[in-house]
């Protein structure tokens, strides 16, 4: 009885510890996306720097692609520019660069200024289409196979650890 | 020093300038308001997470009470409303998490927690009385015995 007595207070410490600890290595910000396993939501939009062009997602259809939201106001979207540079460079898959809620000057001069890894840029100025694919923390990105599913789905920048231990394996898995 | 009061005047003037730059509402129909209002109240501003759409006016926040009060405009109901906030921003976008399997602990842990609770105090109350009557027992015994002796 008395180990009991003891015990029990020490597992009971010892299991809210585990929960404690858990939660410390967990992100708030990092919220499921419903998206992931849904048609990536259509759009058709202007591009960048050619206004009357505009682009519709739908012909992506037969192609994995990425979807990279940035923004030139947006300090983290620099952070993770270099790694999306290098996934557009090094990979076959084409970037697509969403400039959200942005003004197109502010962002063509960013694009100059920090480099273009994106084959085309389409604009949402005014968040709408964002909307409906849930951005809320820019950047985000969206890994959409040939079936136009989206596949993966990142909130905040994206880092080289992303790109080697999911986008490219997913993608491998894709093309099998 | 006249100087300096107005500069300072002026930063003063700056940041408040800043600071009260509310959310536009259009208050054009009070009714419409309201109804926003009410459903704002009950989605999660996911950029200031502990902030509901209605206190918040960050950029995502003014954008999604538009678009609620463009649906109310299109005479969409508020179960379609937050069915359309759901599909893009998950369960997390609901102040009120909804009873599923992933939210059952949420729901049921305080009761659970409630019950364990309960049973311990009753069973700490308990032997504590028992063990007030022993005591008691045997006080009353001593003081007979000490009655007896004379």
């Amino acid at each position: 009885m008395p180990a009991t007595r003891f015990l029990i207070p020490l597992i009971v410490f010892f299991a809210v510890c585990a929960f404690l600890w858990k939660g410390l290595s967990l992100n708030p910000k990092e919220v499921p996306s419903p998206l992931i396993g849904k048609p990536a939501p259509e759009f058709t939009l202007p591009l960048l720097n050619e206004v009357n062009t505009t682009f519709d997602n739908m012909d992506m259809r037969g192609e994995i692609w990425l979807l990279n939201v940035f923004a030139s106001w947006c300090g983290p979207c620099l952070d993770e520019h270099p790694v999306i540079v290098n996934f557009a460079q090094s990979s076959e898959i084409p970037v697509l660069g969403f400039n959200y809620k942005d003004r197109p000057e502010a962002a063509s001069q960013w694009l100059t200024r920090h480099g273009d890894p994106y084959e085309r840029v389409v604009v949402d100025a005014n968040g709408r289409v964002g909307l409906d694919y849930g951005v809320y923390g820019v950047p985000e990105t969206f890994l959409i196979d040939r079936d136009g599913i989206i596949r993966y789905k990142k909130i905040g920048p994206l880092s080289q650890t992303d790109v080697s231990e999911d986008i490219l394996p997913l993608i491998k898995d894709m093309l099998q | 020093m006249i100087k300096k009061l107005c500069l300072s005047m002026l930063l003063i003037t700056c940041v408040t300038s800043v600071l009260g730059n509310e959310a536009p509402t259009l208050a054009k129909d009070p009714i419409l308001e309201k109804r926003v209002k009410a459903i704002s109240l009950e989605l999660r501003c996911l950029v200031c997470q502990n902030q509901t759409i209605a206190d918040s006016n960050a950029g995502l926040a003014v954008d999604l009470k538009n678009q609620v009060r463009e649906m109310l405009q299109k005479g969409m109901g508020e179960d379609e409303i937050k069915d359309f906030m759901v599909e893009r921003y998950g369960d997390f976008v609901l102040y009120n998490p909804p009873m599923k399997g992933t939210t059952m602990v949420l729901w049921i842990g305080p009761l659970i927690m409630l019950m364990i609770a309960l049973a311990v105090a009753v069973r700490i109350v308990r032997r504590r009385s028992v063990d007030d009557e022993k005591k008691r027992s045997s006080a009353d015994t001593d003081r007979a015995r000490e009655l007896l002796k004379d």
